[in-house]
């Protein structure tokens, strides 16, 4: 790019950046609350705001992201509950990236503490200092993620949770969208200790526009589970950042479904520190019509030994609907025998339909099995007749053969009842669809 | 049970003719073989028969008990009571067999306006069929024919046509690929469903299966034609002399 034009680019990004930036001021908290915001600003204004000549916003278009007003997002009636209502679990429900502690129950659970952002913000000494912010600073490098950084800034609520055990049953948010023009803002820290383990459910749209982090910091031999399914609003809007720090011998596993909203945007940043860690992270789309914009942009270090890491991600597509997978697997120097896997594979269900992938592999260790894929395909005609000269329909032959292509996906969910609760969620809505 | 008439078939993608005018009569409770060389148009004759895409009938009719099946899309044929089991069975990874059988089954029972049926009563039916073939529960657990040997695969064919209890049913090669035991497994499992009242179209390249599964009427198909039908005997004429004799003969 000559100068001029890259001069022009980031004025133009900076005046993007202030423009947003204009209408907010920083929440209050503690000192060292206030120090973190103020540098996550300052990250912001340093890094500017995404912009399409970005190389990791190529396939994603970030400006309603970026704008300072949510877009309008029409309220859905999903006409039935949220994922997860009948298992038992701890419940909590956020309404418009607020929560509401009339709809949820105590934030008390034996083996794990729990407490509003705001409040932890708000203490002199906490633990949530030595995160907040810092993983998702730590994630910043060697690709800027400005969104994250704002929500750093300006987070407007969310959770800290410390897992000091095993809790007995998952810890469950639900996040409703009621306000068409909803604006949320949620960040959320999680501590696991060394030895202790916690499932963590997320469901629902969250808001008009919801901005999400969530930091994770997983001790030598703890282990997190987390399950997240986006909501079905057809307008909603959400960008997410994932920043987890794993140590020796622990297990992080991230597994999102999306079915529905204008524009997801997920970006997952894993590093693996500690000798022996896993981290598994995949995820579904189902996307339908060309207003259908889902990207996966996932990041994996490994910088300790031994350490595995996965990365399954299957979009069906149709009608139009786009989805991206940007996925990388760095391998520090020093990282031997590590273990990669990155699969990323679209179904299209018709012509109109794309998927842009990126996978990309960085290696520095010279004893390492790193594999990674990534495919684009039809409906396999072969098998749909096979199905439908055992007098399977069409319809519902497709539906077989769309869930079966998920399966690899879904598999990776650690609970298996919890798997099998969201095959039933995504098998009821491609029925439903056909209908 | 099943007519066809002057059945002319060409692929749809080239301008190639397959078929030139196939006439057969399947009769409830009967058994036909058809036997014919490579090439002759026997596998194109059952694809054509359950629906597959990519043929275009130019002339003739096929009829199973009066309906037209050529009008009906390939569940519709199933339905109808019309079975393929194929000589290259697909794999379908992450569709459990069971499932998959299930599925099958209700959607044949939804068609007809009958219940489904239910699981239990599903896997009652299943474990008999499947002791009697013996397939074992891995193999009803594991993925459509994933990682099965061709054996396994043949007799999963079978054992779906013993759950779905077709009234016209065709095998296309079922012995290709079979050693003489899973042979035998297979033959004695078509001949358990032999009865009154269905039809069977076996279409076979060598006389082997047919020491297994006698038929009543063998049919030789050479260049798109039925040139000559007969009983048993005329099978074992083929394994005696090949396919030259007879096609010297009606040339």
């Amino acid at each position: 790019m000559p100068a001029i034009a890259r001069e022009k680019l980031a004025q133009l990004k900076r005046d993007t950046t202030e423009a947003r930036l204009a209408e907010m001021t920083l929440p209050d908290g503690a000192g060292w609350a206030a120090e973190a915001r103020a540098a996550a600003r300052a990250r912001v204004r340093d890094l500017g705001l995404p912009h399409p000549r970005d190389e990791y916003w190529k396939f994603t278009r970030p400006d309603t992201l970026v704008q300072p007003e949510a877009p309008r997002a029409a309220l859905f009636e999903a006409g039935e509950p949220h994922l997860f209502h009948d298992r038992d679990r701890l419940h909590l429900v956020f309404r418009d990236g607020v929560l509401d502690e009339s709809a949820s129950d105590a934030q008390a659970l034996e083996g794990i503490e729990i407490e509003r952002l705001g409040s932890a913000l708000a203490t002199d000494i906490h633990w949530t200092r030595d995160l907040y912010g810092v993983l998702e600073e730590a994630g910043q490098s060697p690709v800027p993620r400005p969104l994250a950084a704002l929500n750093t800034a300006y987070a407007t609520d969310g959770l800290v949770i410390r897992v000091t055990g095993t809790p007995a049953k998952p810890v469950c948010l639900t996040y409703l969208h009621a306000d068409e023009f909803s604006d949320g803002m949620l960040h959320h820290v999680i501590r696991v200790e060394p030895d202790a383990e916690m499932t963590l459910l997320e469901t629902g749209p969250g808001a008009a526009r919801i901005n999400q982090v969530m930091e994770v910091d997983v001790a030598d031999r703890g282990r997190l589970h987390h399950v997240r399914a986006q909501g079905r609003d057809h307008e909603r809007r959400a960008v997410t950042g994932t920043f987890a720090r794993l140590g020796s011998e622990s297990t992080f596993k991230s597994f999102t479904m999306t079915v529905n909203g204008v524009m997801t945007r997920n970006e997952c940043v894993v590093t693996l520190t500690g000798d022996d860690a896993v981290a598994h992270l995949a995820g579904v789309c189902v996307g339908d019509g060309t207003d259908f914009h889902q990207d996966d942009t996932v990041f994996v270090t490994h910088d300790a030994a031994n350490c595995e890491s996965r990365q399954v991600f299957k979009k069906v597509l149709r009608n139009g609907a786009t989805g991206v997978f940007q996925g990388k697997i760095l391998v520090k120097d020093g990282a031997q025998k590590t273990d990669g896997y990155q699969i990323s594979q679209s179904l299209l269900l018709d012509d109109d339909s794309q998927f842009q992938a990126k996978p990309e592999l960085e290696i520095y260790a010279d004893d390492v099995a790193c594999s990674h894929g990534s495919t684009s395909g039809a409906i396999d005609e072969t098998a749909l007749f096979y199905l439908r000269s055992r007098g399977v329909p069409e319809a519902e032959a497709t539906d077989l053969l769309v869930l079966a292509f998920l399966a690899e996906a879904l598999q990776e969910i650690e609970d298996d009842d919890i798997a099998e609760e969201m095959v039933n969620r995504l098998s009821g809505w491609l029925e439903r669809r056909a209908a | 049970m099943l007519n066809i008439k002057n059945l002319h078939v060409k692929l749809e993608e080239e301008d190639k003719q397959i078929l030139k005018g196939v006439d057969l009569e399947v009769e409830a409770g009967k058994v036909h073989a058809i036997m014919g060389p490579n090439g002759s148009g026997k596998s194109t004759l059952s694809y054509v028969l359950s629906g597959r895409e990519g043929y275009e009938v130019t002339d003739g009719t096929v009829h199973l008990e009066g309906e037209d099946v050529l009008a009906l899309e390939p569940e519709e044929r199933a339905a109808l009571g019309i079975f393929l089991a194929f000589q290259y069975p697909v794999e379908i990874p992450g569709v459990g067999n069971m499932t998959f059988l299930r599925t099958a089954l209700n959607a044949q029972r939804k068609a007809k306006g009958e219940d489904e049926m239910s699981a239990a009563d599903f896997l009652k039916l299943i474990r008999a069929r499947a002791k009697d073939l013996k397939i074992d529960a891995d193999m009803l657990k594991r993925p459509v024919n994933v990682g099965f040997s061709g054996g396994e695969k043949k007799r999963n064919e079978i054992l779906q046509m013993a759950v779905l209890e077709p009234k016209m049913c065709i095998l296309d090669e079922t012995d290709s690929g079979l050693d003489v035991d899973a042979m035998k497994l297979v033959a004695d499992g078509v001949n358990a469903l032999r009865q009154e009242g269905r039809g069977f179209l076996v279409i076979t390249h060598y006389q082997r299966l047919l020491d297994h599964i006698v038929p009543d009427v063998v049919h030789i198909m050479v260049d798109g034609q039925i040139v000559k039908s007969g009983g048993p005997e005329l099978a074992q004429e083929v394994e005696k002399n090949g396919y030259a004799d007879i096609m010297a003969e009606v040339a």
